[in-house]
């Protein structure tokens, strides 16, 4: 089947493709591009570990065809630390021990930086409501939710 | 996944013709699509993408407090529209408990329709805003009451080459509340979900709408419970006189997680709570 | 050990030397592995759950473009009648196989028949459905009472029961039966004024790691292969992959990749023979990556059990017996953790009379695999039920009857052990100062609930190797892969050793051609052993580094002593130099220095933890909402408390999900129903509050710094303490799980 060319902004940089429709988005950041930092977990978007930024919003990738994905900006958990300074909720992750295999850890980083972009103001309960796309089977999210606070804390007060 | 022809038309009309071929199916959000292409369940040979078609997303309410909301809506934008919120908190609500955030952020409200999947979480309070369903096809346009569209588990009255457009929902309501029955509080199936809307005249029940998912072959509407209720004052016992009429409308599957009469209990449970919110909230 | 003592970096909490690499995509896990030339691969599974494979067509596939390669089940070596030596005792080669690439039989939905090497992903999984596969149907058995009956379908023609020493006559699905006595168990239930006997149910349920199992395997023309994967253990998938391929452990490397979860489901290969396979074919690098349900349906998940337990009791509340049956399925081939709940089914409890019966049977579902104590949670379900039963019966706190009965230094096990100095008691003391306990529970249909959890823990072999760089770090080469942070526990040891901060320590976890052998990351034992083997590694440098020293002042080696990172003379001389400046100078006093300590440690100290837990029972819809969890546990000497912490509040998690949500759902056709995500319900972080970890350190005799393993204990108590909270809260007893809304209706009488 034919083959379409697809144009993304990728952290910053662009990419000329040419990908068959079948791929989903997270296949062609991990396998075309080489950005590996975004896991698969289920592929069926029920564990949120291939969470990425498109146009600003927190999507699951693995369900979104790379075709469709065209001419969209996309920021991967690579795309996070700028200028060598880590990002606050990265830092806060590292900080609490806000993770143990890993594995989970950029979908959590970057569903929790869509949220706190979009407010950084939430309690708690609003926030393990807006991760509750984000399975973590390692901690038992509670220095998650300690790394999110603390995170969303420092924002508020810098900003 | 198998391979497919993709197209991305930008028109209603070349949609529609694309559409009315053999094995094509189209893509809204994908949440539902590319998940059953990667399970061999979908297996289309074309599959048409509504995402370049302009016109066909966002919310607009008009004098009269009734609500457009078009078919490539997004569920989150549904779940977060303030004038939902208001008038229909029964589907804002129902919005709300689809998937995560990043799924909802795909996700539209016309694949969660024509999906027609029985546990549709917005199918509850589509039902109870009494929605109408605008449907075009290169042929013209259509427009069926919500509860009319659906024959069966995955099935509705939409012909080859017949696209959802956008609901109307006709009938705001002064109280409305949607509880999806569920293990986990986020990320879970509606075991049943239940959405009642009331509108009150004077202390007394003037009109009172229940929609019920999962508990069907197609969502329905509890109509008995509804005239049951309709002009009276409300009552603890009048509310689970309500319950129980709903229940008995209803023939829910058993399965191994939730058995018939536990969804048929929980049916009648929660009509009595859906509905003493949607009366608490007026 | 009753003094405490005062340590630099022991008890600190340094943040983990992986730290940035998890945060920022770039750890590399095994899916992310890339290499040039690469294939990948897809696996053809079973779609029945009991079938007899008649024939296995590859051709269609063969033929397919992009197709490079498809192996079967003859591709392996002949495995008939011989025994595969795993370290853990001899098990059926031809078993071992046979879970790899099914020979003549799938046994259950999701059995591997056949794998495609192809260009693509997409053309493996295309290909695989041009494999044609006769099957003969037969009946599946997924459950064990009835695969022990006598006119079950039988899964292995085979297998006889190995019974108390004795092997039966005719097929059985009852692999084996083994007995453990003290005392007399008669007795002890005439000495009894109350006795309560129970039976229990519990689910089968899997480890839930977000990372999928992989695998990219490459031959090279000279004999070698190469595998990288994510796994617990290096060394033991080299053991496996040198059984199954029969072939020489000397040309096989195991490169351990990021490891995204395990919790004992890590250690068994699945897909790592199969990309070897796939490999040797097609003379590429193979990738074989499974999707969600291929690890639902096609790795080890953890037994259901079926278990009874008697206990008796005085009116003073003294338990005087206690005696279980604890039957358990193997899933396909026999292998159980049966053993290992029977260790751990009465062990926080000195009891002089006790009978315990352990039955291995074997069902159409994948062959189990460990998941974090394993046994022990299904076991503990019912002993802390009943022990929660006679307090009540007696009128005696839960915790209190606990405190009575619970086992202490000297006290012997049912199976042999005798304890050494454990810290059950302090975790039962740690849960009763809480103020959870105190806190008012009075509201209707909210309850309270108590258990307590023993897991054993293991030594086995580890090595460490320390070199020292000239600016007064050391690196620190490890085998044990990092699944949750023992970079930085295994590396704290050596820092306090060395006398040197944590961050000088960079430790680095290595392939099998690169360190000595290390067993898996498993039983606990990482930041026991493996941490222990970094003391040894440090106190060998440290060794070292007073002979340079001595070398420097002339003086005698016996008089230079080393503390607070400094060495000094003693007898005569005052000279003295940092670890930092004399690392500067190992050049002038004879070159490198490089600190090694291989060891395989017997004293690894058994883990006790008691959990306190008030839920909320909704009576209408059957839920249930965990409000508060409290767990204490008794670490040893926690060496990062936070990654303590960490491991209690990940255990009590997935032992929540264990009570409440999850489990295998089978038809009566054996096909798992429930094979995503979306559909087996594992907690998400809005199911949950904050749980409050309290760690209790008793030191642990066998290890310097006083270590207990802390990664499986806190999984074994939230299924028994939260059906004691639905008993507080309802009056209902629940011994099924998951205490699923449908399960507590039906209870309750509801529907």
């Amino acid at each position: 089947m034919a083959k379409h060319p697809v144009s993304l902004k990728v952290n910053g940089d662009e990419h000329d493709l040419l990908i068959e429709p079948r791929k989903t988005l997270l296949a062609v950041l991990r396998d075309t591009i080489g950005l590996t930092g975004t896991k698969e977990g289920c592929s069926t978007g029920d564990c949120g570990a291939c969470t990425v930024i498109v146009d600003g919003k927190a999507v699951t990738s693995c369900m979104v065809l790379g075709v469709t994905a065209s001419g969209k900006e996309i920021t991967t958990i690579e795309g996070l630390a700028s200028d060598g300074e880590l990002h606050p909720i990265q830092q806060a992750f590292i900080d609490t021990g806000g993770y143990q295999c890993g594995f989970c850890t950029p979908g959590f980083i970057m569903a929790s930086k869509a949220l706190v972009d979009e407010n950084p103001d939430r309690t708690e309960e609003e926030f393990r409501f807006a991760l509750g796309g984000n399975i973590c089977r390692c901690t038992g999210y509670t220095k998650i939710l300690e790394a999110v606070l603390q995170a969303a804390e420092e924002i508020r007060t810098n900003s | 996944m198998k391979s497919f022809e993709f197209f991305e038309p930008t028109t209603l009309a070349e949609a529609s013709s694309l559409f009315a071929q053999k094995h094509a199916q189209l893509l809204a959000g994908g949440t539902d699509l590319v998940i059953g292409m990667k399970a061999y369940t979908e297996t289309p040979e074309t599959v048409i993408s509504l995402q370049k078609i302009p016109g066909l997303d966002g919310i607009t309410t008009d004098n009269d407090k009734s609500i457009s909301i078009g078919a490539m809506t997004k569920v989150r934008q549904v779940e977060l529209s303030e004038d939902i919120q208001q008038y229909h908190t029964a589907l804002a609500e129902g919005a709300s408990e689809i998937g995560s955030i990043q799924i909802r952020n795909l996700a539209t409200i016309g694949g969660n329709i024509a999906h027609a999947s029985p546990a549709a979480d917005t199918v509850a309070g589509l039902l109870v805003a009494d929605a109408q369903v605008d449907i075009a096809s290169a042929d013209g346009e259509r427009s069926v009451p919500i509860n009319e569209l659906f024959t069966g588990p995955g099935q509705t009255v939409l012909k080859p080459g017949e696209i959802i457009t956008q609901f109307r929902l006709l009938h705001p309501a002064s109280g409305s509340h949607y509880i999806k029955h569920k293990i986990r509080e986020v990320m879970d199936l509606a075991f049943i979900g239940v959405a009642s809307a009331v509108n009150m005249q004077n202390g007394v029940i003037k009109e009172a709408r229940i929609g019920l998912a999962a508990v069907a072959p197609t969502p329905i509407r509890a109509t008995e419970a509804e005239n049951l209720l309709s002009g009276k004052t409300p009552t603890p016992e009048l509310l689970a006189q309500a319950g129980e009429a709903a229940a008995a409308a209803t023939s829910p599957i058993s399965d191994l997680r939730c058995s018939a009469e536990h969804r048929k209990e929980m049916v009648d449970v929660l009509t009595r709570r859906t509905l003493q919110n949607a009366l608490d909230r007026v | 050990m009753s003094e405490k003592k005062e340590y630099k970096v022991i008890g600190t909490r340094p943040i983990r030397h992986d730290g940035v690499d998890k945060v920022t995509g770039r750890a590399i896990y095994g899916a992310d592995f890339q290499i040039t030339g690469l294939l990948h691969g897809r696996v053809l599974r079973s779609p029945h759950a009991h079938a007899r494979i008649v024939s296995i067509d590859t051709s269609r596939a063969e033929a397919h473009p992009g197709v490079k390669g498809v192996v079967t089940a003859e591709d392996l070596p002949a495995a008939e009648d011989k025994m595969a030596d795993l370290g853990e005792g001899a098990v059926s080669l031809k078993y071992l196989c046979d879970n790899i690439l099914a020979s003549d039989k799938a046994l259950y939905k999701g059995h591997a028949i056949a794998a495609v090497a192809a260009t693509s992903p997409h053309i493996a999984e295309e290909a695989c459905e041009l494999i044609d596969v006769e099957y003969e149907v037969l009946p599946p058995v997924l459950e064990v009472r009835q695969a022990m009956e006598s006119d079950a379908p039988i899964l292995h023609e085979n297998l006889r029961t190995s019974s108390l020493g004795e092997t039966g006559d005719k097929p059985s699905n009852i692999a084996s039966h083994f007995q453990h006595k003290k005392g007399d168990i008669d007795k002890g239930f005439d000495e009894a004024d109350v006795i309560i006997e129970r039976e229990f149910v519990t689910g089968t349920v899997h480890q839930g790691y977000i990372e999928p199992h992989n695998a990219t395997a490459l031959y090279n023309p000279d004999g070698q292969l190469t595998v990288w994967c994510s796994t617990q253990g290096a060394f033991t998938v080299r053991e496996q992959l040198a059984e199954i391929l029969q072939y020489p452990i000397s040309k096989i490397k195991v490169v351990p990749l990021e490891i995204g979860g395990g919790f004992g489901g890590k250690i068994n290969v699945y897909v790592k023979p199969v990309a070897a396979l796939l490999a040797k074919k097609t003379g590429k690098p193979v990738k074989v990556l499974m999707n969600r349900a291929d690890v639902f349906e096609g790795t080890g998940p953890t037994p259901a059990s079926y278990i009874t337990i008697k206990m008796g009791a005085t009116n003073d509340g003294k338990i005087t017996a206690a005696q279980t049956s604890l039957v358990f399925e193997a899933g396909a081939y026999p292998g159980s953790p049966v053993g290992a709940g029977a260790m751990c089914v009465f062990a926080p409890y000195n009891i002089e009379n006790v009978v315990i019966d352990g039955y291995d049977v074997v069902v159409n579902k994948p062959k189990t695999a460990p998941y974090r104590a394993p046994g022990a949670t299904n076991a503990a379900f019912g002993t802390e039920t009943v022990v929660d039963e006679l307090a009540e019966k007696l009128n005696i706190d839960p915790l209190e009857i606990r405190l009575m009965n619970g086992a202490k230094e000297g006290d012997r096990r049912a199976d042999g052990p005798v304890y050494p100095r454990i810290g059950f008691i302090e975790t039962l003391e740690a849960a009763k100062e809480h103020p959870h306990y105190a806190s008012p529970n009075g509201k209707k249909y909210h309850g309270r609930g108590i258990a307590s959890g023993f897991w054993f823990n293991i030594g086995l072999e580890s090595s460490v190797t320390i070199n020292v760089n000239p600016d007064g770090t050391v690196n620190l080469v490890e085998g044990s892969t990092d699944i949750g942070g023992t970079r930085a526990s295994i590396a704290m040891q050596a820092a306090e050793v060395l006398g040197i901060p944590a961050e000088s320590v960079n430790p680095t976890v290595v392939d099998t051609n690169s360190i000595g052998y290390t067993a898996v990351t498993g039983g606990s034992r990482t930041t026991y052993a493996t941490g222990y083997a970094a003391y040894e590694a440090a106190q060998d440098v440290v060794q070292q580094m007073k002979a340079r020293a001595a070398k420097l002042w002339d003086v005698d080696e016996d008089n230079v002593q080393f503390a607070d990172g400094e060495f000094s003379s003693i007898n005569g001389k005052e000279e003295q130099i940092s670890f930092r400046d004399l690392s500067a100078r190992l050049g002038e006093t004879g070159g490198p220095v490089i600190g090694r300590a291989t060891m395989n440690p017997a004293g690894a100290g058994g883990a006790f933890a008691t959990h306190v837990v008030d839920v909320e029972v909704d009576v209408d819809t059957g839920k249930v909402e965990i409000l508060r969890y409290t767990a204490t546990q008794d670490a040893g000497k926690a060496i990062h408390p936070s990654y303590v912490e960490g491991q209690i509040q990940g255990g009590v998690v997935q032992g929540i999900g264990w009570a409440l949500n999850e489990e295998y759902i089978y038809n009566d056709e054996g096909e798992m129903t429930n094979a995503s995500f979306l559909d087996y319900r594992m907690p998400t972080c809005l199911d949950l509050p904050m749980i409050d970890a309290v760690i209790v350190e008793v030191p642990n005799p066998g290890h310097p710094y006083g270590v207990r393993g802390v990664g499986e204990v806190p999984i074994v108590p939230p299924p028994a303490a939260i059906a004691n909270a639905i008993y507080d809260a309802v009056g209902i007893r629940m011994t099924e799980l998951p205490m699923s809304p449908d399960r507590l209706l039906k209870a309750m009488g509801k529907i």
